[in-house]
């Protein structure tokens, strides 16, 4: 079989979890194993009075019930979980413990667990632990907190977490609203999105009593993050710690985070010396674990009279929810860069408050920040082109960066540099494979006729920010780690490769695209090589799977480790063949001198020869195994654009989603196969906001939705076929030229299917349109109109 | 109680609680964790198995319910195929099976085993179905990674294929 990069080879992972062999959390089991029951909220915000344990203590099957008391008396979960990235100095950061002690913060937070010995009794048993809550003022909405009469931390004098600006050069922008021929402003909504991979969360923690080390498993984006965070708030030595990631069904941020649940079963079982199990139920997972999105932006633009923006200014309102989570305070700021979108706009302006509710906490959740700002740029270019006069695709061409033509090191007014683009070619292609030229006549015709189904295009044109990160760039910004990614590459005896990935996979398919990168390198089977990841006991450096960052930073680490493992081999082969170094030649895996191509050996060969090191080189170190810790020089920048076409029946107010276009750069594909997949769900996770999804509360900060029954993930009725190309566009940020493409697809969607309902609503003077887009809303929007056409 | 039933054509008795749903009864009484639960309102359909041929969510069935039947599950799918002679591919698979890898139908896996299930009960429905009778004939099962696309395309293949 030959795969190498660029091929559409299938995937590895699937045989496994095409014949129920593959193994979630849930699926694992240990010996004598407790099964956590979490007592839970009710409450948006209550002081505990107080806790009756006496009746579930009786149930049969459980070993224990424990309260905050209990647990501080006991010395266990004493320390808050954490946040690891304080974006200001001043952030206001309340103890967050595991289990609340005196007062519940939001529905969920957790009051009590129960342990027993089956996944029922723990259920059961956790209902007759009786809760007495008194209720306090809840903060139930962002515009709430942001009012700040009601405290969402009854001990704090203000909601107000921090402020955060960006605002590189303050006169530019003001003097660029002063000299406007047209401003256009507007307040867009990011609503609460519930991540929902199809897998909930779980974890077990199995303890060694004697030898003292802990094995966490865990359905986790973010297994080596997990160690270190662990040993920090649990005491237990990071040395002691193994985390193990099993098969994850699907994360897309949600399973990024230090939950109470692994300090609690970690802490617990270490305690017990019995192993502590926990798995998630679907409605439970809307109060255990965080929320996406959750903003209110308020964007201006200002332009020339031709309709070139000079300057955009940002303030964003960001709920952060009961308590700062690992980079919930982070989210909002990962977006300020973007503003500016794919446009050469001078001016960028951008302020952030984060605001505490008594609703569940907010973190990534895909795309993470960037959905947002480019949903708020794409929607107010429309809205500019509306002001200046011309469509949608003329303000859009008329600002891209270079004009729409290829560029290299673009300084954006955010102050990054961008990598690469080309953003022009893909413009015209999306317009051309969606027809906006029949579907504009098709729509004057139904307006004309005064039809009941109405069409509506709608177009994005996106960039992100990938590859998360530069390690100083990650430190400018006060995160609290780097953003390498480690990689090793071993050619075994039998001339097998294993292949050590830091990234930890979640459904993306690294391992076959980490063996197609190999295959590639060193001209080898894919089917050869074997990859490690995911389990810090194999794989003991790695950063994880966020941020689009496995292939531009973890794929490029195991190219570099590849290439430090031929580099060696040659030396081997030189050795072999009494030959420089230099006069040998590596080409398919086989080595030769030149000018001699009958005298080769391949790479594979090799591995014995460096395994038993009989007779290697002088002062070579025996075995061939390289490591690579790949720190990148900047971040990547995707693009792509993107065209909606919508049907809305103005008779009751209903959004089909009749065609979609998407045609994305990511750099250099290794697998389309997998990219294309990527963009697909990336896109209909991106409708699902415009279209169905939000995580509702009432005032007093209950959600109203958390189950499947009523938050509406889209099943495939709701979604149209998909039409995907591409561009390449090398990025220049690593040897491998490629950029990124998990959160693409979501990062260009949302505002593609908004843009496209207000633009067949604009007969009705409908300019803008929350999400997300429900009927109600549509037809509210219609009704409320002056009657317009139509 | 005492329940029996045929689980991919062998025989298991068992002594389970009545409310024991039969998804629970499949993963931690027989040990089948192919078979995921992704919901807690029968809304996801990742618990998809057949009983007696018809796909049901298992988390909406219990398992005294099933007591009698016969049930097969992803675990047993490949089998079924082999036995009627319909396998496919280098791995011998269920035609869905094969297809799903073909067309890149699933990314982390977790619904696929329900989703599987339901695709070719679907097709014993409908063997030659519209691409929006697919799609409406799978709505019952959700999936977060693939944006239903290839799944879609995976379903085409095997009608195409057997028609």
């Amino acid at each position: 079989m030959t795969a190498t990069i660029g091929s559409r080879m299938l995937r590895k992972e699937d045989p496994k979890l095409l014949t129920g062999e593959g193994k979630y959390i849930d699926d694992i089991h240990a010996p004598g194993e407790l099964w956590m029951g979490m007592v839970r909220s009710t409450m948006g915000h209550a002081t505990i009075a107080s806790i009756d344990t006496s009746e579930a203590e009786q149930m049969p099957g459980v070993h224990s019930v424990w309260t905050g008391a209990s647990l501080t008396e006991a010395g266990l979960c004493a320390a808050p979980l954490p946040c690891a990235w304080p974006v200001t100095e001043d952030m206001v950061n309340p103890a967050h413990l595991p289990v609340a002690v005196s007062e519940a913060k939001h529905v969920g937070d957790i009051v009590a667990v129960v342990l027993a010995d089956s996944r029922y009794g723990a259920a059961d048993a956790a209902e007759k632990v009786i809760v007495d809550y008194e209720p306090l003022p809840a903060v139930g909405s962002l515009e709430a907190a942001v009012a700040d009469e009601v405290m969402a931390h009854s001990d704090l004098g203000s909601n107000k977490a921090f402020h955060w600006p960006l605002i590189p050069d303050p006169e530019g922008t003001e003097k660029a609203f002063a000299e406007a021929a047209h401003t256009v402003s507007a307040k867009f909504v990011q609503q609460r999105l519930i991540p929902a991979p199809m897998e909930p969360r779980g974890c077990m923690a199995i303890p060694s009593p004697a030898g003292g080390e802990v094995t966490f498993y865990s359905a986790t984006q973010v297994p080596h993050i997990l160690k270190v965070m662990i040993a920090a708030t649990t005491g237990i030595a990071e040395s002691k710690i193994r985390v193990i990631a099993p098969a994850v069904g699907g994360g897309f941020g949600g399973k990024l985070n230090v939950d109470a649940d692994a300090i609690l079963s970690c802490s617990l079982a270490n305690h017990l010396g019995l192993p502590v199990r926990w798995t998630e139920s679907r409605t439970e997972a809307a109060g255990s674990s965080h929320q996406g999105r959750g903003q209110i932006q308020h964007i201006e633009a200002a332009a020339d009279a031709d309709g070139k923006i000079t300057s955009v200014k940002v303030h964003l309102d960001a709920d952060m929810g009961a308590y700062m989570m690992l980079i919930t305070p982070g989210v909002p700021l990962l977006g300020s860069f973007l503003y500016t979108g794919v446009y050469d706009i001078p001016n960028l302006s951008f302020t952030c408050d984060g605001w505490f509710t008594n609703m569940t906490p907010t973190d990534a959740y895909r795309g993470a920040g960037r959905p947002e700002a480019s949903y708020a740029i794409e929607r107010i270019m429309d809205m500019m082109a509306l002001e200046v006069g011309i469509t949608p695709e003329e303000i859009r061409a008329r600002n891209y960066i270079a004009g729409g033509e290829k560029f290299e090191n673009y300084d954006a007014a955010s102050t990054l540099v961008f990598d690469s683009g080309h953003y022009r070619p893909a413009h015209d292609r999306a317009l051309e494979m969606a027809k906006v030229a029949d579907l504009r006549a098709e729509q004057a015709r139904r307006r004309d006729a005064g039809e009941a189904k109405q069409l509506g295009i709608g177009m994005c044109t996106y960039v992100e920010i990938c590859g998360l990160a530069p390690s100083r760039a990650l430190g400018g910004l006060n995160y609290g780690a780097g953003g390498w990614e480690h990689a090793t590459v071993r050619l075994l005896p039998t001339g097998k490769v294993e292949v050590v990935s830091g990234s930890t996979p979640h459904g993306q398919g690294h391992e076959t695209a980490w063996s197609q990168i190999i295959a590639d390198k060193m001209g080898v089977d894919p089917n050869d090589v074997e990859v490690l990841h995911s389990d810090t006991a194999k794989s003991p450096l790695g950063l994880d799977t966020y941020g689009s960052r496995s292939l531009a930073v973890g794929g490029v680490a195991i190219a570099m480790a590849a290439d430090k493992v031929i580099e060696k081999a040659k030396l081997i082969a030189a050795h072999q063949f009494e030959a420089a170094p230099e006069d040998v030649e590596f080409e398919s895996g086989s080595f030769s001198v030149a000018g001699t191509p009958a005298k080769s050996v391949h790479i594979q060969e090799l591995g014995f020869a460096a395994f038993a090191a009989h007779d290697l080189p002088d002062g070579m170190e025996p075995n061939l195994q390289e490591q690579v810790s790949f720190d990148p020089p900047n971040f990547a920048f995707p693009f792509g654009t993107h065209v909606a076409v919508v049907e809305i029946d103005t008779g009751t107010g209903g959004v089909e989603l009749i065609d979609y276009v998407a045609v994305d750069d990511c750099g250099t594909q290794v697998n389309p196969l997998i990219v294309e997949g990527q963009v697909h769900g990336g896109i209909v996770q991106g409708a699902a906001q415009a279209l169905f999804e939000v995580a509702n509360y009432d005032e007093d900060g209950n959600i109203t939705n958390p189950s499947f029954m009523d938050y509406l993930v889209p099943s495939a009725a709701e979604m149209p076929s998909i039409q995907l190309d591409s561009t390449v566009t090398p990025s220049t940020s690593n040897p491998l030229g490629v950029k990124g493409v998990g959160e693409a697809g979501t990062i260009g969607s949302a505002a593609a299917v908004i843009n496209a309902i207000c633009d067949g609503l604009s007969p009705y003077g409908v300019t803008d349109m929350e999400m997300p887009a429900t009927p109600q809303r549509v037809w509210q929007a219609i009704n409320n109109s002056n009657g317009g056409a139509a | 109680m005492d329940v029996s039933m045929t689980v991919n054509g062998s025989t298991h008795s068992s002594d389970v609680e009545p409310r024991t749903l039969l998804v629970h009864h499949l993963r931690d009484g027989l040990g089948l964790t192919g078979t995921n639960i992704g919901c807690d309102s029968s809304s996801c359909g990742a618990c998809t198995v057949h009983m007696n041929g018809e796909s049901v969510k298992s988390c909406t069935v219990l398992a005294v319910q099933a007591d009698g039947q016969d049930i097969t599950t992803i675990e047993g799918l490949a089998d079924t195929a082999r036995a009627d002679g319909s396998s496919t591919g280098d791995m011998d698979w269920h035609p869905m099976q094969e297809a799903f890898q073909q067309c890149h139908a699933l990314q982390c896996g977790y619904c696929t085993p329900g989703m599987v299930m339901a695709s070719v009960s679907f097709l014993k429905e409908n063997p030659n179905p519209t691409e929006a009778q697919i799609r409406e004939g799978l709505e019952g099962n959700l999936c977060r990674c693939t944006g239903y696309h290839n799944i879609v395309k995976a379903v085409e293949s095997v009608a195409g294929g057997a028609s």
